[in-house]
């Protein structure tokens, strides 16, 4: 990564910037002020990672970047140069690597565990499930809870969110 | 969001010499996005200083020095602050979310701004957000503001569960700034709202964060962090409190104790803690100073429930530390 220090960029110009997404190297061009949660949806059409209350409060854009899970509307695109970052449409590729097959254990055990009624904060739900897993704090039913209480749920499906969290865990699915 | 010019910085140097007027340094960016999203900042320049060497936390004088740039879950789980310093730990746990804490650092968390709703909202008058235009939470919406060192034009509180520990641990600031470089102990970085509630910290224009030291004595007996709020996580704190004590047997050598949730900054009370000192560790020691605390609590129109909870978790707090149980993370009900 270029670490050197870049000239003032007057605010119309648009910044090259080098993201791999879901394992797809991107030469982009972004203004300053996009967000990594507007460029993935509006730019890239990836509109899996979805757009809920866009301050952080949510959850509903969590992402991946560089195995990390974070708020994709808090995120300025032009401060992760050189980043990896997955989305939802990620999440079957690195199941894949694993040698599971097509979805992701989590994807597949949200479905058994009928873990999402309108779905809509899905996507962010399990990025933030396979970064709390990769995080590796998280053990007891109590402790998923406080770790994912950065994921909120309007339909209240959280008892079946956990259940489905615990199943992958415990087989040892964690990517 | 505004329009603004973005600068990536690579030494604290470069950093320092793109700051001017109107310009902000931006890290985690998960309080500065979040308020240039409602326009509370338009800041026309932006300087990134992720990639200043900041990151590390290091053995310093007996205790440890973290970067400025060490994301909040970073020094939460590193093995020599929960081991020393777990009160830090359990402050930084407490707050905010699992993906707010692995962007947000260590310098942006001292530098949080308030979470009145006025402040928040632009159409409305505020004094820390436009100096002079009134502060319509005095006498308004006002449940989760401040009993503490309130003054007429401000009654906002600091938000973080971080600086509340690091108050108690007496931490200080280290910054790198157009003048040098300088120390700041804990308790004079942020400010009272006076006649000024704009300015948060006594942070001079253009200087940065570069270090937080902890020093040696952590309190990783005794200690607690109680943190009381609307649900049981993800939540501002209503109060929450930062307990420690060093113990002889059941003696209070030192104690220390600082509150969140009812100030402009870390709420302590020296002549409280100095009052603990040669004391039994017993639940009438701790109430008698809890009532010398709140005795200088003044509510507002809605929140005078806080002076009560204030009162009740300081003598639980000290129970908690005393006992060495200190509020479980994830169980949230309250021995």
């Amino acid at each position: 990564m270029q670490l050197e220090q870049s000239p003032p960029v007057s605010a119309d110009t648009p910044i090259g910037i080098t993201l791999t997404i879901n394992g797809q190297r991107r030469e982009l061009q972004v203004t300053p002020w996009t967000t990594l949660l507007d460029l993935l949806r509006e730019r890239l059409d990836l509109t899996g990672t979805k757009k809920g209350c866009d301050h952080g409060q949510c959850g509903a854009c969590t992402v991946l970047v560089n195995g990390t899970r974070v708020n994709s509307c808090l995120t300025l695109a032009v401060m992760k140069d050189g980043a990896e970052i997955t989305t939802v449409e990620g999440l079957a590729s690195l199941g894949e690597r694993k040698g599971s097959n097509a979805l992701h254990p989590i994807q597949e055990a949200f479905i058994e565990h009928d873990a999402f009624q309108c779905g809509y904060c899905t996507p962010g739900q399990l990025c933030s499930a396979v970064g709390m897993m990769e995080e590796g704090h998280a053990h007891s039913r109590e402790e998923i809870r406080e770790a994912m209480s950065g994921n909120i749920c309007r339909c209240g499906a959280y008892t079946n969110i956990v259940d489905a969290i615990e199943d992958v865990m415990h087989q040892g699915g964690a990517r | 969001m505004n329009r603004f010019e973005y600068v990536r910085a690579g030494t604290v140097a470069e950093a320092v010499g793109a700051f001017g007027a109107g310009a902000r340094f931006i890290a985690g960016g998960t309080n500065l996005l979040d308020l240039m999203k409602y326009e509370v900042e338009k800041p026309g320049r932006l300087i990134d200083i992720t990639h200043l060497p900041l990151k590390g936390i290091e053995e310093a004088n007996g205790g440890l020095r973290l970067g400025a740039l060490a994301t909040n879950a970073n020094v939460a789980y590193d093995s020599r602050v929960a081991e020393r310093y777990p009160l830090l730990r359990n402050a930084i746990l407490a707050g905010a979310s699992a993906q707010l804490r692995n962007a947000a650092t260590t310098g942006g968390n001292l530098l949080q701004r308030t979470r009145c709703y006025y402040f928040y909202d632009a159409g409305t008058p505020c004094n820390k957000r436009e100096p002079g235009s009134g502060c319509p939470a005095i006498g308004g919406v006002n449940r989760i503001h401040a009993i503490f060192g309130t003054s007429d034009q401000c009654i906002a509180t600091h938000p973080s569960d971080m600086c509340i520990a690091l108050s108690a641990l007496e931490a200080t600031v280290q910054v790198s700034g157009p003048d040098g470089e300088r120390s700041i102990p804990f308790a004079e970085f942020h400010r009272l709202p006076g006649n000024e509630p704009q300015k948060d910290t006594n942070l001079k224009p253009g200087e940065i964060i570069v270090a937080v030291d902890l020093p040696e004595q952590g309190f990783s007996r005794n200690y607690t962090y109680l943190k009381l709020r609307d649900r049981l996580s993800y939540a501002f704190a209503l109060v929450s409190v930062a307990a420690a004590l060093d113990l002889d047997g059941d003696t209070i050598k030192t104690a220390r104790l600082a509150l969140g949730g009812v100030a402009h900054k870390p709420w302590r009370n020296i002549q409280a803690e100095a009052e603990l000192a040669g004391k039994p560790a017993t639940r009438e020691t701790f109430a008698k100073v809890a009532d010398m605390i709140v005795a200088e609590a003044k509510p507002q129109s809605e929140n005078g429930f806080k002076i009560e909870l204030a009162r009740r978790a300081i003598v639980r707090g000290l129970e908690q530390a005393a006992a060495g149980t200190p509020q479980s993370l994830s169980d949230k009900r309250i021995q």
